[in-house]
């Protein structure tokens, strides 16, 4: 009983899902920013991570730029700007919608119209070849009703 | 499908694009690194203007020459296996090397050049990190090359081998002191 109780703890106990920082904002909204912004930025390092989740060095640096940057009063768009000077539309977890990115948005749905083509081509296909073949065996009925009339007389 | 597929599989995640390229490169005032590895500093390129014997280095005193600006770290291991790649090619003397010292501890990295070579005219520290953010580092050993007017032209992710020299760096910097 005391087992099974600690283990539905465990699996109660929250997961620590951030890189821990002493980092201290006064400013509520400069907080919201920090936090909106560091899950919005990847780790390049660790390039499946953002730079609050990572502990990668880099991402430490990451993360004091912006609170350094948040604290000369500079905008979430200034930020952003800064970082994909650097690093890149990578540096983003969103990239931005442009030419050289049209393809990874637009993609999945040029596929999915793709596919909807694909599906008519063949669902009408199936349907001519099912027609024909109705036709074909009203035809042999018609025969077959013949002959049994000619061999009847 | 497949076609994507084969194309996605044969991208390597880890080469990510410099967005400095063609670009003015980002500045620096950075101090020296003070080593008694005096290889690199034993080897000035002739027809280059000298460097001022200040305690620091900016981007402004290596105007008018093209420059290789490399970014290492004694605790780099790959920066090992980069290393005699760069300690041959520093005795061509084709080109002023310049070092950045990624958050590295000055006395491990006097340690790395007295034993292994030094072959950087000189070594700038970059023990926070600021000048390998504003550069776009973000793996040891990166390789930039920067023309005559102090525009970035190519950058190098990963340790440098015998025939990216070879087939890349030198031709390129050849080009570009002739510009």
């Amino acid at each position: 009983m005391k087992s099974s109780l600690f283990i539905l703890l465990l699996m109660l106990s929250p997961v620590a899902v951030h890189a821990i920082d002493a980092i201290q904002f006064t400013n509520p909204e400069q907080q919201a920013d920090y936090e909106i912004l560091t899950s919005e930025l990847r780790c390049l390092v660790c390039q499946n991570q953002t730079i609050a989740d990572s502990n990668a060095e880099l991402a430490a640096d990451l993360r004091r730029q912006v609170h350094e940057m948040l604290q000369q009063g500079k905008s979430r768009d200034d930020i952003v700007q800064f970082m994909t000077d650097r690093y890149g539309d990578f540096v983003l977890y969103k990239p931005p919608f442009k030419a050289k990115t049209g393809l990874l948005w637009l993609g999945p749905v040029v596929f999915l119209l793709l596919g909807l083509v694909a599906v008519f081509f063949v669902v009408r296909r199936k349907n001519q070849v099912s027609a024909q073949d109705s036709e074909q065996a009203e035809k042999l009925a018609k025969i077959r009703r013949l002959l049994d009339e000619g061999e009847a007389s | 499908m497949a076609v994507f597929l084969a194309i996605g599989l044969n991208l390597n995640p880890h080469e990510i694009p410099s967005p400095l390229l063609n670009k003015p490169a980002p500045v620096f005032s950075a101090p020296k690194l003070q080593t008694t590895a005096r290889d690199g500093d034993s080897v000035p390129i002739s027809s280059e203007p000298t460097l001022p014997p200040n305690e620091t280095l900016s981007t402004a005193d290596l105007k008018g020459q093209v420059w290789l600006f490399n970014v290492w770290a004694s605790w780099c291991v790959s920066c090992r296996e980069e290393h005699p790649v760069l300690n041959q090619f520093a005795q061509q003397k084709a080109v002023t090397i310049i070092g950045l010292n990624y958050k590295d501890d000055p006395a491990a990295a006097n340690n790395w050049l007295n034993t292994l070579g030094n072959p950087y005219n000189i070594s700038i520290m970059d023990q926070d990190g600021r000048i390998g953010i504003d550069w776009g580092v973000y793996g040891v050993p990166e390789t930039f090359v920067i023309d005559k007017k102090g525009w970035v032209r190519y950058k190098h992710t990963g340790p440098v081998t015998v025939a990216d020299v070879q087939q890349t760096l030198l031709p390129l910097i050849t080009q570009l002191q002739g510009e």
